[in-house]
């Protein structure tokens, strides 16, 4: 890792030299927690890159280091990057918002984007996708779809983005079928095939039919296969490990955001920011709706275009909290402050939120 | 009933590996050998199992490479701490290193790739009894090996001659020189055989448990393994007890959060290392008896003097 790191340094030096003569391009650098083809989230992180890369042409060049994990290490990676000569560092997991904004204040000249996080600074921008938006559409499907009633959702670690996911997930079941039930388990990795293939196990032994997963590998979508239930793609299009077996995924589509902001850097017009877009922004979008009647389908096209439009928020009251308690009133929708801290359950959630 | 058979079907799933690498870890310890890479050695043993059985179609195929995998990185180890005597723990946390950083880079065209799934052999008539049928009988043909490991081992540790052999070279390295017994041999040859089951149960992984492969798909495995091996005191039977009591402790927490009991999931998921340690503390409480098993010479480095 270490040697990659230090081959990657190396040779960015030397393309660095080589083109400073000429017109010197800008310089964007990307620091991953898994590997880039790890099928899931870092991959679809690359995949923006590579469009970055090759839809800008001379004006920009790309590095990445992968397999960085949360820490201390990932303060060493971001901050050889901000030395290297990069003008402008992506650092994309949630564990790198502390080391970025300390990297960041010893680097002012330097540009850093933090995905999924809160913090910001003058010279960082926190930036994240309405993942919410998507889970809303495939619980319509995970309602419409079950034969059982019940779907299964393997999750990784109780954070305020996981419980969204949750909860806009049952709202959508629940819109199509008031009764649907959610089983939940988590897992507490991010990344464990063997551990996400036994809670999808589990998950389809206790009766459920239909899964869906915020964790990255693609294990479950294999048990599903195996199993022939039903399940969502999670952050990349996981339709190769279950060609009869996934009915859609939630894809990220980072590329418009990074080209978006590099560009930004190169006009000079780059400024701090917090950005937070959905579908109608393309930062996310639905794989093809497959393996479901074209009713099925029709239904969840309709809700897309809606939730794009605006005309449909997935967090519209009347919504009650877990214990029955009202959380919005009939037609209010949730601000985004509120839905970037939750740490509640919605009504209808089988499970005890972990604390 | 039919939920029960469910839950122990995965259990069995869940244990196989740690079983496998564990009992042969076990028995590089007994040689008085601490090869603390069987992390290492076991992706290897995956992602080479993974190629294979992709390449030619056949996942027997695939464990036969993997196994293959195993023993060539112990022999790399055995070579530096063996022939070369260098610091066992050192070599061992280095090849783990070594073996995660290598199977990225192997494995990199094989990620997202469906795999060939190593199908169950019905045993006739076996197969057809009720709830241990479908459990210990309706296996694929590594669940069947690990059981035979481990019962193989059993006997040649404390049964044989050669396994006395063995575990004298593992107390007293240089009394059973001094006997002429060729202590430097014996040891390559049990790290080739913890080799050997360690790449298994990475095959096990990459062509049973998950078909497919994925960077780092052992995620600690290979250290649960080596714990297991402290927690069975060195004793073969006790590995199938640790690792099964393992298995069925993580996959009955995943049901407990599935049924919906409520009770918070981080404890839960560290029940099966709860579990270990107040195990391991009751089988601690005789000292003597412990040291009885210890291998006396582990971890040493031992050179010849002449």
């Amino acid at each position: 890792m270490k040697l990659r790191i230090l081959g990657l340094t190396l040779a960015a030096a030397i393309v660095g030299s080589a083109s400073a003569q000429a017109q010197d391009p800008v310089e964007a650098c990307f620091v991953y927690v898994g590997s880039k083809t790890d099928g899931g989230w870092t991959q679809a992180h690359d995949i923006g890159r590579q469009e970055a890369d090759n839809l800008m042409g001379d004006a920009v060049t790309t590095k990445f280091v992968e397999n960085i994990p949360e820490g201390a290490d990932a303060e060493r990676a971001i901050e050889r990057f901000a030395r290297s000569g990069c003008d402008i560092i992506f650092t994309t997991s949630f564990g790198f918002m502390d080391p970025t904004i300390k990297v960041a204040k010893k680097y002012p000249d330097v540009k850093f984007e933090h995905a999924t996080g809160y913090k910001t600074a003058d010279n960082v921008t926190s930036y994240n996708s309405r993942f919410y938006e998507g889970r809303y559409i495939i619980g319509q499907i995970a309602a419409k779809m079950s034969k059982t009633g019940v779907a299964g959702y393997i999750a990784s670690f109780p954070i305020p983005e996981v419980v969204q996911g949750i909860n806009a997930f049952l709202l959508g079941a629940q819109s199509v079928n008031p009764d649907f039930k959610l089983k939940v388990v988590w897992v507490n990795s991010w990344f464990d095939a063997g551990k996400e293939a036994d809670a999808a196990k589990a998950l389809i032994d206790q009766g459920v039919d239909i899964l869906t997963q915020h964790t990255d590998s693609t294990a479950p979508m294999q048990v599903a296969a195996e199993r022939g239930a039903h399940a969502f793609g999670q952050a990349s299009d996981m339709i190769k490990a279950g060609p009869e077996t996934q009915l859609s995924a939630i894809v990220d589509t980072w590329g418009a955001y990074y080209i978006k902001r590099i560009q930004a850097v190169i006009d000079g017009t780059w400024e701090s920011q917090s950005s937070w877009d959905g579908l109608a922004e393309g930062i996310l979008t639905m794989a093809p709706y497959t393996n479901m009647p074209d009713d099925v389908k029709a239904m969840a096209e309709e809700t897309e275009a809606k939730i794009k439009s605006g005309e449909l928020h997935p967090f519209t009251g009347p919504i009650n909290k877990q214990d029955g308690t009202q959380w919005l009133a009939e037609g209010e929708t949730a601000d985004d402050g509120t839905l970037l801290g939750m740490n509640f359950y919605v009504e209808g959630v089988d499970d005890k939120l972990p604390q | 009933m039919e939920l029960a058979v469910a839950v122990i079907i995965t259990i069995v799933t869940a244990a196989t590996p740690l079983l496998i690498a564990a009992t042969g870890e076990l028995v590089v310890e007994r040689s008085g050998v601490l090869n603390l890479g069987v992390e290492g050695m076991m992706v290897i043993g995956a992602v080479v199992a993974f190629a294979i059985a992709h390449g030619t179609g056949s996942p027997y195929m695939g464990i036969i490479g993997g196994i293959a995998a195993g023993v060539f990185l112990s022999l790399l180890f055995g070579f530096l701490t063996l022939t070369l005597a260098t610091n066992q723990v050192a070599t061992g946390l280095a090849l783990t290193l070594l073996g995660l950083g290598l199977s990225g880079a192997i494995g990199e065209p094989y990620v997202g790739l469906p795999g060939t799934k190593l199908q169950p052999i019905e045993i006739p008539l076996l197969a057809d009894i009720p709830f241990f049928g479908p459990v210990f009988f309706k296996q694929d043909i590594i669940v069947y090996v690990s059981f035979a490991l481990v019962a193989g081992v059993a006997w040649f540790l404390f049964r044989t001659r050669s396994g006395l052999t063995l575990r004298s070279v593992g107390d007293s390295q240089t009394s059973a020189h001094t006997l002429g017994i060729p202590v430097i041999r014996i040891r390559y040859l049990a790290v080739m055989f913890g080799g050997a089951c360690a790449g298994l149960a990475g095959a096990q992984l990459s062509l049973a448990y998950t078909p497919q492969w994925v960077e780092n798909m052992t995620a600690g495995r290979g250290w649960i393994a080596l714990a297991l091996v402290v927690f069975a005191s060195w004793r073969p039977l006790r590995v199938i007890a640790g690792a099964y009591l393992f298995g069925a402790v993580t996959i009955g927490q995943l049901h407990a959060q599935a049924l919906g009991f409520g009770i918070p999931s981080q404890l839960l998921s560290s029940l099966p290392y709860l579990a270990t340690i107040a195990v391991l503390v009751i089988i601690s409480r005789d000292r003597r008896l412990t040291l009885v098993n210890t291998p006396a010479s582990l971890g040493k480095p031992f050179v010849p003097d002449r």
